[in-house]
């Protein structure tokens, strides 16, 4: 029989076998840096990331991490001779880093998306435009989140 | 059938730039979260939406686990000429959608 103590147990051993190990992890900080960069260079490559041009437009203070809306402008005329190609969106402290990446052309009129997304964490969010000329500008915003997406929602 | 819901404006002038809207009903299961048993739910995600204008793609979006469910994707398209936005989701465990949507042009 289940008692209400052996329930509690179970449910307490249970919420630990999740993520909270991986939160646990001492390495984890290091870990999410990592999958970051390497999501940002299998996206950009050698090439540099400048700041400017793009506008990057999250709230400050998230209260559901679950569903955020972001929505990213770039300075652009959007011309066959100059626009952008795509905006990618990254997030610091997700399991997986890695967004959406858009893909528009001169046929886009205006270089604006918007979206919703889950973020893990307080952290940063990162905006990357990839330009027709080659060049990638950024803008990154530092959000709080205090209703964490990914993480405590373990349990269904 | 997979559920969507997309806002165009009916018609346009030549060369505006129109505000398309999309959302499509989808979990969005991430991979990364467990039941009570502690198995791992495998991921279940829309990986790819494509907006297409009279047949020539002018947008498309790569989906990652990071978006929310339902995701929302909103973008704006020159209006060029009268005919059909064709809007396509696809994802994991052969998830489809499709929509048309008809635009006149004037």
């Amino acid at each position: 029989m289940t008692t209400r103590r052996r329930f509690l147990a179970l449910a307490c051993g249970t919420l630990a076998a999740g993520e909270l190990r991986a939160q646990l992890d001492p390495n984890i900080q290091a870990k999410r840096k990592a999958a970051l960069e390497a999501a940002i260079s299998k996206v950009v490559g050698d090439a540099p990331v400048r700041a400017g041009k793009v506008k990057l437009d999250v709230p400050p203070l998230i209260d559901n991490g679950n569903t955020v809306p972001i929505s990213v402008t770039v300075d652009s005329p959007m011309s066959a001779a100059s626009h952008v190609k795509a905006i990618h969106l990254f997030t610091e402290k997700n399991p997986q880093p890695y967004v959406i990446t858009a893909h528009l052309g001169p046929r886009a009129g205006r270089a604006t998306v918007s979206t919703r997304a889950r973020i893990a964490d307080t952290g940063r969010v990162i905006a990357i435009a990839e330009l027709s000329d080659g060049t990638y500008w950024s803008d990154t915003v530092s959000v709080v989140v205090t209703l964490s997406a990914c993480l405590e929602d373990g349990l269904i | 059938m997979a559920r969507v819901a997309v806002t165009v404006p009916a018609s346009a002038k030549r060369g505006e730039i129109i505000e398309i809207k999309t959302l499509a009903q989808h979990v969005m299961e991430t991979g990364f979260r467990r039941t009570q048993t502690g198995e791992l739910l495998p991921r279940d995600i829309i990986t790819e939406f494509v907006c297409r204008y009279n047949g020539v793609e002018v947008f498309r979006v790569e989906l990652h686990q990071a978006v929310a469910a339902n995701p929302l994707i909103a973008f704006t398209t020159l209006a060029t000429e009268s005919g059909t936005l064709e809007f396509t989701w696809s994802g994991d465990n052969g998830y489809l959608a499709n929509y048309k949507a008809e635009i006149k042009v004037v």
